[in-house]
Parts: C-alpha cells; sequence; structure tokens
C-alpha cells in the first residue's frame, strides 16, 4: 500500500545537544490508525512536531501525501491536521469563532454547515457561544480536534488525545477516531494509555530514545512477542512450591490460591503437559484454568526496558 | 498556491476582532488623551508660547500627538498579537498551517496598521475640537501615516517574537520608544533647542519622522522632507531584514 507519510534517516538535535531522534525511517500507511509509543522524552512529540512543521529538522526527509514537508510545506501541510497533547487555546474566543479562524487559517474558504457537522460530531453545537475559558478541560480537548478537522484534513495526528480525559470522553474519543478512520482518515497517535493503541491501532511503532525500535501489526506484534500466561485455581491453598515443581518458572499468586506459569508460545514445548502430569503425580489439584495473552503494555515494558526488538 | 488570501484573511479577521474586544477603551483612551494634551498643552501652556514657525502651538502639536500614539499603538499591538499566541501556546497552529512568512507578517502587520491608522485619525478629528488644523499635503499625509503604521509594526512585530516575558514586552516601548518619541519633537521644533542640544538630538531617529510627518500638515519640518522619507525607509528596510532573519532562522519561533 502506498503510504501517505514517508520518513526517511530523520535525525533530531536540539541546540541543547539533546538528540531526540536518531535516523528514524517510518512509513505510515494510507488509511491506517498508527499507534506510536514510547517513554517520556522518547522523541515522539518531536517526530510529530517535525511532520506538522513546527519544529525543524536536522536531517532527512519527510513527506506527507508525496509532498515534502519543507520544500512543498504548503501541499504538505494543508493534508495534515494535529491535535497537539497540551490544550492550547485562545481563552476569550469563541467556540465557533475558534474552529472556524483554524479552517481560514488552513486556506479553506468558510463553510459553515461543515464547522456545523464538526461541531454537533463532537457535541460543541450547543456551545458554539461560548467562550473556550469557560469549558471543562474535556470539551476544551473536543475543541482542538474540532480545529483540527475544520479544514478537512487526510492524514491527523493526535499527540496524547486522551491525557487527563475521564473514562467516558476516552471512549468517545476512540469512536471518533474510529468514524474518522471510516471516513478515509489517516490516524496517527501517540499515546501512553497501551490500551488505547490496543484497542485502536493497527500497526504500533515503538520509539525509544529518540530511535524506533520496533514497527509491527499490533496482532502480529501480541502473537510475535506475546507471551501467555497460565493460571490454575488450586484446590487447596498451598503455602509454598514443592520442589517437585523447580523444573517450571512458578509463581504463587493470590495467597496461595492460584499457580501461574508464563511460557512462550513460539516455544515447541511450551511445558504445560508435563507442569500437569507432574502435579498430579504430587496430588496437587485444581479447580480451573486459564490462559491469557500479554498485554501490549507488557510487551511495551519489555521493549523499552530490555531493547529488544528489530524494526 | 501563490497567496493564501484565506488564511492571511482568517488572521486579519481574527486579530481585528481581538481589538473588537476591547473597542471601547480603545477609542475612548485616545479620545480623553488628545483632549487632556490639548488641555494641557494647548490651552494652559499653549496659551502662553508664540507661534512655532508661523504655526499656532496648538496646531503644530497635532502631527506629533498623531505620531506619538501611532508608534505606543502600532508597537503595542503588533507585539501582543504575536507574542499572546507564543504565550499561550496557540502558536503551534500558525507553524502547522500553510502559510509563508510574508503572508504571516501581512496578515499581523496589516491588522495592527489598520487599528493605528484608525486611532489616529481619532485624534486628528479630536484635535479639531481644539484647534484649526488644515493639512497642506493630505495624500501625503495619508501616505505617511500608512508607512509609519507598517514600519512600527513592523517593529513591535519585531519586539513580540524576540520577548519571552510580558515585561520585555513593555520595556522597549516605555524606556525606549516613549522617550526618544517625547525627544523627537512631538511637542517642540528642535530649532528652538540650543545648538549643542540641537546636534544630539539629531541622532534622534524619531526626530525624522516627526519632520516628515508635520512637513504633510504644514509644508516645513526641522529636517527636509527627503531625508525624513529616507529615514521612514531606512527603518523600514531594517525592520524587514530583521523579520525576514527571524522566520529563516526560526528565531524564538521554531527550534
Amino acid at each position: 500500500m502506498q503510504p501517505i507519510i514517508s520518513i526517511s534517516d530523520l535525525t533530531k538535535t536540539y541546540k541543547s545537544g539533546h538528540q531526540a531522534l536518531k535516523r528514524v525511517d517510518l512509513e505510515i500507511r494510507k488509511g491506517e490508525i498508527f499507534a506510536l509509543l514510547g517513554p517520556n522524552g522518547a522523541g515522539k512529540t518531536t517526530l510529530i512536531s517535525i511532520i506538522c512543521g513546527i519544529v525543524r529538522p536536522s536531517s532527512g526527509m519527510v513527506t506527507a501525501d508525496g509532498h515534502d514537508i519543507v520544500r512543498d510545506y504548503r501541499a504538505a501541510r494543508t493534508k495534515i491536521g494535529l491535535v497537539p497533547q497540551e490544550l492550547h487555546t485562545d481563552a476569550f474566543e469563541t467556540v465557533l469563532a475558534t474552529v472556524s479562524f483554524s479552517r481560514g487559517l488552513f486556506g479553506k474558504a468558510p463553510n459553515p454547515a461543515y464547522i456545523e457537522k464538526i461541531l454537533r460530531d463532537l457535541s460543541l453545537w450547543d456551545k458554539r457561544k461560548s467562550k473556550i475559558m469557560e469549558l471543562s478541560g474535556g470539551m476544551k480537548r473536543r475543541v482542538m480536534i474540532a480545529k483540527a478537522l475544520s479544514h478537512e484534513p487526510e492524514i491527523l495526528f493526535l499527540d496524547e488525545p486522551t491525557a487527563g480525559v475521564d473514562v467516558e470522553l476516552r471512549r468517545d474519543m476512540w469512536g471518533l477516531v474510529h468514524e474518522l478512520r471510516q471516513s478515509g482518515v489517516t490516524i496517527i497517535l501517540t499515546t501512553h494509555y497501551i490500551e488505547e493503541a490496543e484497542e485502536m491501532a493497527d500497526r504500533v511503532g515503538v520509539i525509544s530514545k529518540g530511535e524506533l525500535i520496533l514497527v509491527e501489526e499490533k496482532t502480529a506484534l501480541m502473537k510475535k512477542l506475546g507471551k501467555k500466561t497460565l493460571t490454575l485455581n488450586l484446590s487447596e491453598q498451598m503455602t509454598a512450591l514443592p520442589e517437585g515443581l523447580a523444573d517450571w518458572t512458578l509463581e504463587l499468586k493470590d495467597d496461595g490460591h492460584e499457580l501461574e506459569y508464563v511460557f512462550d508460545t513460539h516455544d515447541e514445548r511450551t511445558g504445560i503437559p508435563s507442569l500437569l502430569r507432574r502435579m498430579s503425580d504430587l496430588g496437587i489439584g485444581f479447580k480451573d484454568l486459564n490462559t491469557r495473552q500479554s498485554s501490549l503494555e507488557e510487551i511495551f515494558v519489555s521493549l523499552v526496558h530490555d531493547g529488544a526488538g528489530s524494526k | 498556491m501563490a497567496f493564501n488570501l484565506h488564511s492571511v484573511w482568517a488572521i486579519y479577521k481574527f486579530e481585528v476582532a481581538r481589538f473588537g474586544r476591547t473597542v471601547l477603551t480603545s477609542l475612548i483612551t485616545p479620545v480623553i488623551t488628545t483632549s487632556l494634551y490639548f488641555i494641557v498643552f494647548g490651552s494652559a501652556i499653549g496659551s502662553r508660547m508664540t507661534e512655532i514657525g508661523g504655526i499656532p502651538y496648538g496646531a503644530f502639536i497635532v502631527p506629533g500627538l498623531m505620531m506619538l500614539t501611532m508608534f505606543t499603538e502600532s508597537i503595542f499591538n503588533a507585539s501582543f498579537g504575536i507574542y499572546m499566541p507564543k504565550w499561550s501556546g496557540t502558536i503551534y497552529e500558525l507553524l502547522s498551517a500553510p502559510v509563508s512568512a510574508f503572508e504571516t507578517v501581512v496578515a499581523y502587520v496589516g491588522a495592527a496598521a489598520t487599528k493605528s491608522i484608525v486611532i489616529a485619525s481619532i485624534i486628528f478629528a479630536t484635535a479639531h475640537l481644539f484647534v484649526d488644523v488644515q493639512v497642506a499635503h493630505p495624500l501625503a499625509m495619508m501616505a505617511f501615516m500608512l508607512l509609519m503604521a507598517v514600519t512600527f509594526c513592523l517593529f513591535g512585530f519585531i519586539l513580540g517574537i524576540w520577548a519571552q516575558s510580558f515585561e520585555q514586552l513593555q520595556v522597549v516601548p516605555m524606556l525606549v520608544v516613549m522617550p526618544m518619541t517625547f525627544l523627537g519633537g512631538a511637542f517642540y521644533s528642535i530649532d528652538m533647542l540650543p545648538a549643542a542640544w540641537r546636534t544630539v538630538t539629531l541622532f534622534n531617529p524619531v526626530v525624522y519622522l516627526i519632520s516628515g510627518f508635520r512637513w504633510t500638515f504644514f509644508g516645513k519640518g526641522d529636517v527636509a522632507i527627503e531625508i525624513s522619507l529616507a529615514a521612514v525607509f531606512a527603518f523600514l528596510l531594517i525592520c524587514l531584514a530583521v523579520v525576514g532573519w527571524m522566520f529563516r532562522t526560526g528565531y524564538r519561533l521554531k527550534n
């Protein structure tokens, strides 16, 4: 599939000497939801800011829908909408005025019907005459999204879109992102909430210390790197692990009522049948068992801390 | 896309609307201030003064008074216009928009200059309530006013980009521009100064600006109109060069 964003050999070193990005190569496919994960200071916001024109790259090249973001910046920026991490708003402006302003700023002729549709979709229509300073944090976040969508972008960057918002609004945002994707908008989001990426993304990129350490289909990533956890609900409480089970890496949980075994699904021998046989031999019974796939969060933590993974 | 008219118009409208929120104070303040100047300088002091170069004192101070207000308003409005988005963080939107540096300057400076010209015109109208003042070269007066507004708005725009705090935003207008204007012949002719001070005053660029504007009113000034025009254009070119450099390097706008 043709990439809508193409990043090659991108580096950024700030005046302070801090190297925020180190030779990043990345392609974002048209119409996908791409989640960029990484700890604080990893370079997520720098990467987004360069693509949007807010920060200058030190070297490398970025194109948006085929347009170089430096040489052909007008065409490139027209395609892009940005919802920044911080709630930067014109406190004294009304919702309608600030959203209409954004459309004009991005070179689009006024279209009151379209602006009304966005405001209605984001449940802001009733607040259109309210000054932004009168709105709640969640409503301000919606205004930021409305501003970013006002010029009908084909690429939307959401930098920590649900940071500090309540659960209800977060769910609304997720719904909105899915709707936008349905309408053909490519979405790139950064988030600290792994569940967000897990819920929404088609592909996941992990950035750490300015380096893109992994880009993978979300489901493939979870299959590839994911481990499973077998939990056995014991018939009788166990105070300590018997020596006979020392060959397996086991952990007692729930005050000795559960036995947990983490195994790699890719291993030829998972060790489960032999474990169950040994438990039977030792007279250790269990009432129930279940297995659980590792979450993206667990994978992410393992990647960032172990420096594992490959592009 | 040769010129992004929609973007320029959006910024211009937005900035003019911002002025509109303070329209009452913006328009009433100059009327009151001008009236006070005429009461103090025109009536109380001016009645004891002789004519300056054949011009009644009350009429003589009108161009200086208009310039004084235009300088301060232009610098304040243009610097505030670009400093506020920097301060509030909304500058991200401007920086990520498909707008060139030239278009950005046209929009911000155009909006600030519009307000300055409106206020200067109000002062001119208010002056007529107190003194009889005729304009010898009306077209030149309007052109000069436009040129001065644009030049000082550019200067204000530079200050707004440079400033990193509200204090810095105030420092240059209050500590540099205001004294230079007062000492630049706004309320007197530099011919009235002792020779030594007259020489010193000639190093003040504002002298040339006020003199030029006064020429458009009365057909004469402290220095030749050609020199005044050259000074204005030189200042304009310097401001344009600095703004160009700021956008080219991203000075205090982009990392």
